[in-house]
């Protein structure tokens, strides 16, 4: 990222925002509601285009990128969010081979995959449940195993714990920790000090829109 | 393809109701539309074979100037654009139309002399058969001496056939109105899919689903749904066929119209008609909704 803006009409959401994020990295953008937390990341999957400044992934420019391109980028991420965002009236593998379905995976190979990464997560009972019947805990499991059954390259996550109570949390946490030692880069959005403080790693400290400042722990 | 299909079926019945109003709303609107085109299909042909069956009666004085036919015949003949010319006596009309009037023969017992006056039958060319130029051969005719009176039907027909043309405009104007109406009505239930499903959609964006992707299931369901309106909509117009045929065989006019149904061809073009209509509907609210 270079010297990166984002405005929402005259309310500034990042000013200035310099950042290089090596490859299998595990990330944490730090700081208050409102910091800009959530638009950093947008930024990145192209859910927001830059006001001003570059961001590049892989060499390529996100400014300059075509619209017919946008999903090709995303497919190199797995995104997770604090509400889950899965799809109520699907059942639990539907969710999650909808990725592979995008992308024209035959179906052999999908349910393989799929029953894999959710027996990864410690979900492979709830096959055939639809989401609203499982806790919150277990709906970001399944969340987290959406994002990574594409193999992505980078996984976002966006206060992935802030709904969940802290067994749950640590499950999640390591999920993420173990495919980031599989080699994808994991960048963990969350204002929760406790969290960053279990897993270590280097914090991006933003407040309103700034950056303030970056640590090691 | 077959997932796109699976897709758009599970749709389909996941919104049946939603669905369900759309393809009978699509059915109405083929049904009128087809039920007009029913309708000018079958008055052309009757006008059609009205036009074809066109003749020219000449009535001859019955005072001096004395008539010699056969010359009369031979000169009538002569004249342009004229096929055949029949002479019939008073006498032959007057047996013709006791034959006719056979229940009103008390009628004829009063009369002291046959009112009737000679006439020449005259057929035309089919290159003739139209207003103008019957008119004209018409003019021509009564303007000879012995000639009284020259009678066509096409007087009326003419009449009738403006009549009809106004009519077919204005089923042209109604065909496009409720074409247009079965493509919004299309168009508004994809919309209504659409909106129920914005996180689903957001969601495919997100992990990376092109929009063709997005769109296809919503094609196969507009295509679904107009094909489906418009064999229902063909088909009630059908059963209403029927119907309508059979009070005409049992009716007042038994064997006087044949009336047919839409042809195969124009069968399958209102088929794809409101195939088309559903296909447009859905690329109308998909280009909305995804910008």
């Amino acid at each position: 990222m270079f010297h990166v803006h984002k405005n929402y009409g005259a309310k500034k959401a990042l000013a200035n925002i310099t950042l290089d994020i090596p490859k299998n990295e595990l990330l944490f953008i730090s700081g208050p509601s409102g910091a800009g937390k959530t638009t950093l990341l947008k930024l990145l999957y192209l859910g927001e285009k830059v006001s001003e400044g570059q961001v590049l992934i892989e060499g390529i420019n996100l400014s300059r990128i075509s619209h017919k391109r946008i999903p090709f980028l995303r497919r190199k991420f797995g995104i997770i969010f604090q509400d889950y965002k899965l799809i109520a009236s699907k059942t639990v593998f539907d969710n999650v081979a909808i990725v592979l379905e995008a992308i024209g995976k035959k179906r052999r190979f999908i349910e393989k995959k799929v029953k894999s990464i959710l027996r990864t997560v410690g979900m492979e009972e709830s096959l055939n449940s639809l989401p609203p019947s499982l806790s919150g805990g277990e709906q970001q499991r399944i969340a987290v195993a959406r994002a990574v059954v594409g193999d992505p390259k980078i996984i976002l996550a966006d206060e992935p714990t802030g709904n969940l109570d802290e067994v749950s949390a640590d499950i999640i946490l390591e999920l993420l920790k173990r495919f980031h030692t599989r080699g994808a880069t994991v960048i963990i959005a969350t204002h929760d000090k406790e969290l960053i403080r279990k897993t270590g790693g280097r914090v991006i400290h933003l407040n309103q829109g700034y950056l303030q400042k970056i640590t090691n722990t | 393809m077959i997932l796109n299909y699976k897709r758009a079926v599970q749709d389909i019945l996941d919104h049946r109701f939603l669905n369900a109003v759309t393809i009978i709303t699509i059915a109405i609107s083929i049904l009128i539309v087809s039920a007009f085109a029913l309708f000018f299909v079958n008055a052309n042909e009757i006008i059609n074979s009205w036009k074809k069956g066109i003749k020219i009666m000449a009535y001859l004085k019955t005072e001096p100037p004395e008539i010699k036919i056969p010359e009369l015949k031979r000169k009538i003949q002569r004249i342009e654009g004229i096929q055949e010319v029949r002479f019939i006596s008073k006498n032959e009309a007057f047996q013709e139309l006791k034959k006719q009037m056979r229940r009103q023969s008390s009628l004829f017992e009063n009369l002291k002399e046959n009112p009737l006056p000679d006439a020449f039958e005259i057929r035309l060319k089919a290159s003739f058969q139209n207003q103008k130029k019957v008119e004209t051969l018409a003019t021509r005719l009564e303007s000879l001496p012995q000639v009284d009176e020259v009678e066509y039907g096409q007087r009326w027909l003419g009449k009738f056939t403006s009549f009809f043309n106004l009519f077919r405009l204005t089923g042209y104007a109604m065909g496009g109105l409720f074409f247009m109406a079965a493509l919004l009505i299309v168009a508004n239930t994809i919309r209504l899919v659409l909106y129920s499903r914005r996180d689903e959609v957001e969601i495919m964006r997100l992990v990376g689903a092109t929009d063709s992707f997005i769109k296809a299931p919503f094609y196969i369901e507009g295509l679904i749904q107009g094909a489906f309106g418009g064999i229902i909509g063909l088909a009630a117009l059908f059963v209403g066929f029927l119907l309508i045929s059979l009070s005409m065989e049992q009716g007042i006019s038994p064997g006087l119209f044949a009336i047919r149904f839409l042809s195969p061809g124009a069968f399958c073009g209102i088929i794809l008609g409101s195939t088309f209509a559903g296909w447009i509907g859905c690329y109308l609210s998909l280009k909305q909704f995804l910008e």
